[in-house]
């Protein structure tokens, strides 16, 4: 309920304040933005089925996003940033679609 | 913490393939919850936790809607190369140097014309502008820098289209003015293959052809000798050409206008 709430804050937040992004951040923020919805799906997946700990959500939210960013920087100093981005959000794509699967069968059993 | 805990430890990869794999899993079947299923997930549970799960998710939702804004407002350059970028600020910089220059010869215009009284300013510079467009359009002689450039055509395998494409390549070079024998070139220049030769605006052109162009004499002789142009064409049909750049070409030849 809360993580709907906050959700739906933030989203607002978004949209009243419109910030710009800080050019250090662009590259990165995306990347992040993906791992984090990662572990978004993994969080609802696990309360689904009722394996759900915050401590595990929150370790591997922040943990997500921090690994994502830090890979597409290590990308960037070796000079493959593009490639390694890619690669990130195809692993990450997967996750996400794993944890959907998850989702689903859950709730509809199919 | 143990790793079965894990949300995305807890099951393998296998899953995120189509949705017959579901089926026969191999987790342990339940009964589908159904859309039912989501209600639970709103009661609040212990709330520390809960609402540093908020936060996050403030900050996912806020993260999201802030770079799809950013995204949104330039894509036009955000995934250009550098070169590209280097190239298009040069060009912006030369436009806008150029541009900076004309509002300097119509301020100055301007100046004169609202000096003026008589109108003889106003006068002069409509002299001016109908001599520019008379060149343009070929009713007026003219004189100045260019080219001759003469096709000798022994053998006769000049065609109408390697004349036109001299034209053109002239054209493209800067020509301003050309003639071609005793025919000025306008805007509705033609050659034709006939019987009798090459036509051009309805005379018959004979070789050797002789082209008079004023313009800048090295762009279009570099133009007209590019490898594969215009002059290794027409020496592949078996002609020879020569080029003189002339600090002074005469245009003596007009058109009706």
């Amino acid at each position: 309920m809360i993580a709907l709430i906050g959700l739906l804050i933030g989203v607002a937040l978004g949209l009243l304040l419109q910030p710009d992004v800080p050019i250090w951040l662009q590259p990165y923020l995306p990347i992040a933005i993906v791992a984090a919805l990662d572990a978004m799906f993994g969080g609802l997946r696990a309360r689904l089925e009722g394996v759900f700990d915050e401590k595990v959500f929150v370790v591997s939210f922040v943990g997500n996003t921090v690994i994502a960013a830090l890979i597409v920087l290590l990308g960037d100093q070796l000079g493959v940033g593009s490639q390694l981005s890619t690669g990130v959000v195809v692993v990450l794509g997967i996750r996400i679609f794993a944890n959907v699967a998850g989702i689903r069968r859950k709730l509809f059993g199919a | 913490m143990s790793a079965a805990q894990d949300p995305h430890r807890d099951r393998p990869l296998d899953e995120s393939g189509d949705g017959t794999a579901g089926a026969d899993g191999d987790g342990p079947w339940e009964e589908p919850a159904g859309l039912r299923g989501l209600l639970p997930l709103l009661r609040p549970g212990g709330w520390r936790g809960q609402l540093a799960v908020g936060l996050l998710c403030l900050l996912l939702g806020f993260a999201v809607v802030v770079q799809v804004r950013s995204f949104d407002r330039d894509t036009t350059f955000a995934t250009a190369r550098q070169d590209e970028l280097v190239g298009v600020l040069s060009d912006l910089g030369q436009r806008s140097e150029r541009l900076r220059g004309d509002i300097r010869e119509l301020e100055d215009t301007k100046a004169e014309l609202e000096r003026d009284a008589e109108g003889g300013t106003a006068l002069k510079e409509a002299r001016e502008r109908a001599t520019a467009y008379g060149l343009l359009a070929g009713t007026l002689p003219a004189e100045g820098p260019g080219i001759e450039m003469v096709i000798n055509d022994p053998g006769g395998g000049v065609r109408a289209v390697d004349l036109l494409d001299a034209l053109q390549e002239l054209r493209d070079a800067g020509a301003e003015v050309v003639q071609i024998n005793d025919v000025r070139a306008g805007v509705d220049t033609y050659f034709i293959d006939t019987g009798r030769g090459i036509v051009c605006d309805e005379r018959v052109l004979t070789a050797p052809y002789r082209f008079l162009a004023i313009g800048d004499p090295h762009t279009m002789t570099t133009a007209l000798n590019i490898p594969g142009g215009l002059v290794k064409t027409v020496q592949g049909a078996g002609a020879t050409v020569l080029i003189n750049p002339r600090a002074k070409v005469t245009v003596g030849a007009v058109r009706s206008p």
